[in-house]
């Protein structure tokens, strides 16, 4: 990335800062360093007050809740005033680990017009990390600082009087009429189907105009606005290529603006905007858009094993007990227990302070949590498999798909094949993109059977670090041919799959292996001994006991 | 800006107007769930109808909103019976709720300033006679969702917790909206929404135009804009009230009810509660139109609004059910 990502993050910074309510704010992606240090700390320019705030937020923080102390001491409801209820900057850092609840009530906060502008600290490591899609459509502005060098982060943010001038010029803004008809084309030439995408890049242009001190919006600020908003909202390029022509992509900009200068009543600048987001639409954007998309939102406790603790899920009545460092103190319930004594004790201790507690009314609380299961499906889609009984086994796991819907499972597929596994479907609930990319698999090839195993448990182990029962469904004629390395040969193939089912088998996590060999042969179940897995011969036109295997 | 964007001002979306409007001519309807995708009105939709709705008359100080005196729960020690005109509530559900904001709780206040065990009622009471609005309702934890199914079938809300013994009605239209790429709504939560809706966002360039034109005009030209589209709501209002003074003489036909049972088994809807939707909706949608009596274009108007998500579907099945209710509709109903 170059310094064009650098001004074009200023000019951002600027237009929040002129209207930072009507862009509700940004997306700023990096990882902690210098680079994202100098745009927070850039962010003090807001005419806002900056507070920080984090995921595991709880309600009390952001809509105000019982002061306990005070209550106590004054003898009468004493309420902290939330987040919410003065107009400020929040700023989320480690945005992509936001709760679903966090996002949901924080796209409340941001639809009331409460004046509030939200800054979103990405520091997502793989393009699957990232900060809820509910919460960025939001947000006007999205920048990917991650390829910037520190020397060239240096937010420039217009002097404060200029920033004034602005906010005051905002409401007297001219909209040419032609304005709002370009940015909602261009926007839906670029398959951006929210049309949260063009009312933000119209108010963009507005503040831009008011930076600029033109009364009107010209032609040059709804392509800067669209520039800013679009880039990263792109899910595929303009239809026409016509409009599009390769070599002009580098420098639209310079060409552009001596044009519009000169003849502000141009045509409908819908193409000029077309060129000029295609010339910033970073590389890889649209793979990245494309897992984003599929990336799974968790959501309500489903049906894997019950944990009990004292951190997360679904609260149990508070039990008595000591603190220990570790458990929380249910305050309320504690003075729930305490409250009915009060009188009683202050008898005994007619000087004591306003709240008599004893130890014994301490309260600590208790969570319960179930796990969402996640079915990880490895489907051998090598040419032995494909050529014996691919289509079958296909109906075996959209069986085992529909079993999962009902009980609200979360599935990933994986397919082996040739030299390695590919990943076709992160875990997800959306059943019907299962089917999809399981319908579209390819068979042939050789058996990695190691590969797709080693796949499987890495799944396994990211999906148990975030809180979910993973268990595996492997199908497969289990004739590895294809060692971990990519070469071939059965014997260092089968001794990889041995090797790896071992891996699995150190997980103590169960799994089902479904043979789909023509003729069940000894090799399916050497393996399920190797994993420690169950095993069950594919039976003919009779897919439906699978579905009974896996769910019993 | 305190005001919400006016309901009339939302651009296309009818399907979606209409079943709101529905739901507020016959409440009885059991509520709308809209599932689409982000930015396409949902939520813009739902709080424009709760400036939209008429106000109801309540008991002043009565914290479920009862409509006679005689109506307070026992455990309501209220002061002010006078009866008073109030805005119909639209009660907002957010996600990551606990059980006790729900249904309600010990009262701690006066448990700690006056050592009573009293109780505070929560959003489950403060929705009565009125809307509950969830977000992302396919996200909600799944222990919320088992209290608000029950309610939600019983209209009584009963609480049993920390020593306390409560009832209390709880009447209201569950409205739910969220996107289904997010994840999966329970059939058993699926059930208890009278009608389903599916939004997208339109796919005309007029109509997106249309509607940022609008969106632009609220926010920076309010006063004008606002003027021009209360008239529009006060009008729908109107017609509104009129038809729920029409819901009662509004006639049904004998042969309009075996049209229902006829879509219903064509379509192999589980239970009967979408043949009693459907004829439900019907009238209310021929309320609406002052029609007089029920029409088949009432059913043909109703029916996938009322049947498509009670299918026994495929949970695989690509295709919309709306499609499937189409052509099932086209087939029953020449």
């Amino acid at each position: 990335m170059t310094a064009p990502e650098a001004d074009r993050a200023n000019r951002a910074l600027a237009a929040l800062c002129v209207d930072p309510a009507g862009l509700v704010g940004m997306v700023i992606r990096a990882r902690p360093g210098p680079v994202r240090q100098a745009y927070d700390d850039a962010l003090a320019a807001l005419p806002l007050p900056l507070r920080r705030i984090h995921p595991g937020l709880d309600d009390a923080r952001l809509f105000g809740g019982l002061n306990v102390a005070a209550s106590l001491a004054a003898g009468r409801m004493v309420r902290d005033p939330g987040l919410s209820e003065t107009p400020s900057a929040l700023v989320l850092p480690m945005a992509e680990r936001t709760p679903p609840g966090l996002t949901a009530r924080l796209s409340q906060l941001l639809d009331a017009p409460s004046g509030h502008t939200l800054i979103l600290l990405d520091e997502g490591a793989d393009p699957d990390e990232a900060a809820p899609p509910a919460l960025a459509d939001r947000l006007a502005f999205h920048l990917d600082l991650s390829g910037l060098r520190a020397a060239e982060a240096q937010p420039r943010i217009p002097a404060p009087a200029d920033l004034d001038h602005a906010r005051a010029a905002l409401g007297r803004i001219v909209l040419p009429p032609e304005a709002i008809a370009a940015l909602t084309v261009a926007a839906a030439r670029f398959g951006i189907d929210s049309l949260r995408a063009p009312l933000l890049a119209l108010r963009c242009a507005r503040a831009l105009a008011a930076l600029d001190r033109d009364t009107e919006i010209t032609d040059d600020h709804l392509r800067e606005a669209a520039e800013l908003v679009y880039a990263s909202r792109a899910t595929h390029l303009p239809e026409d290529p016509t409009d599009t022509p390769e070599d002009d992509r580098p420098e639209p900009q310079e060409d552009r603006s001596g044009e519009a200068g000169e003849s502000g009543d141009t045509a409908p600048p819908e193409d000029m905007l077309i060129e000029a987001v295609t010339a910033c639409l970073p590389a890889g954007l649209l793979s990245a858009q494309d897992k984003t998309r599929t990336r799974h939102a968790a959501g309500g406790s489903g049906a894997g094993q019950r944990r009990k603790g004292n951190r997360r899920g679904r609260p149990l009545p508070s039990s008595p007990g000591r603190p220990d460092g570790r458990a929380r103190i249910d305050v309320i319930a504690t003075l729930r227990a305490a409250a009915p004594w009060q009188i009683l004790r202050r008898k005994t201790r007619p000087d004591a302070p306003r709240l008599i507690l004893y130890p014994s009314d301490i309260r600590l609380r208790r969570f319960e949590d179930r796990s969402d299961r996640l079915v990880i499906f490895a489907v051998d889609a090598s040419g032995s498999a494909a050529m014996a009984r691919m289509a079958e086994a296909k109906g075996a796991v959209e069986i085992l798909l529909a079993e999962a819907y009902a009980r609200r499972d979360q599935v990933a597929v994986l397919a082996f094949r040739r030299e390695g596994a590919d990943l076709l479907l992160p875990p997800t609930r959306s059943l019907v993109q299962a089917k999809r990319r399981l319908h579209a698999l390819p068979g042939g090839g050789g058996t990695p059977l190691a590969a797709g195993l080693r796949a499987a448990v890495e799944i396994a182990l990211h999906a148990r670090r975030g809180g979910l029962s993973p268990t595996l469904a492997l199908l497969t004629d289990g004739r590895a041919n294809i060692a971990l390395d990519g070469s071939p040969g059965r014997a260092a193939a089968q001794a990889d799959a041995q090797a790896t089912a071992a891996l699995w088998r150190g997980l103590s996590l169960p799994a089902l292996v479904i043979d789909t060999a023509n003729r069940p042969g000894p090799d399916s179940a050497t393996l399920a001994g190797w994993l420690g897995a169950r095993h069950l011969a594919l039976p003919r036109a009779d897919a439906r006991r699978i579905g009974a295997a896996i769910a019993g | 800006m305190t005001a919400p964007f006016p309901f009339s001002a939302i651009v296309g979306q009818d399907q979606m107007k209409r079943a709101m409007i529905l739901t507020a001519i016959d409440p009885g309807l059991g509520g709308v769930l809209v599932f689409g995708d982000r930015g396409t009105g949902k939520s813009t939709a739902v709080r424009a109808l709760a400036a939209l709705l008429p106000p109801i008359t309540v008991v002043a100080g009565c914290p479920v909103n009862s409509a006679q005196v005689q109506d307070i729960p026992d455990w309501a020690s209220v002061t002010d019976t006078a009866l008073a005109e109030k805005p119909t509530p639209v009660v907002d559900l957010p996600l990551g709720v606990t059980e006790d904001r729900v249904t309600g709780a010990l009262d701690i206040e006066r448990a700690l300033t006056q050592g009573e065990k009293a109780f505070e009622p929560g959003l489950l009471a403060r929705a009565n006679r009125g809307y509950l609005y969830i977000d992302e309702v396919n996200l909600l934890e799944d222990h919320i969702v088992d209290l608000l199914l029950d309610v939600a079938q019983s209209g009584i809300n009963t609480v049993e917790r920390e020593g306390l013994s409560i009832r209390h009605p709880a009447r209201f239209v569950l409205v739910g909206s969220g996107n289904p790429e997010e994840g999966e709504l329970r059939p058993q939560l699926l059930d208890r929404f009278g009608l389903s809706v599916e939004v997208r966002s339109p796919d005309n360039i007029e109509e997106r135009v249309e509607v940022i034109r609008r969106r632009d005009a609220f926010e920076n030209d309010h006063a004008c804009f606002m003027t021009h589209w209360q008239a529009e709501d006060a009008r729908l209002r109107d017609r509104i009230l009129a038809a729920r003074t029409a819901l009662k003489h509004t006639a049904t036909p004998e042969e309009i009810l075996t049209d229902c049972a006829r879509l219903s088994m064509a379509l192999g809807t589980d239970g009967l509660r979408g043949e009693l939707t459907l004829l439900r909706a019907a009238r209310a949608l021929a309320a609406l139109e002052q029609a007089g009596e029920v029409t088949r274009d009432h059913l043909r108007q109703a029916a996938p609004l009322a049947l498509s998500h009670r299918l026994r579907r495929d949970p695989l099945d690509e295709a919309g059910s709306g499609a499937r209710v189409a052509r099932v509709v086209a087939e029953t109903l020449p």
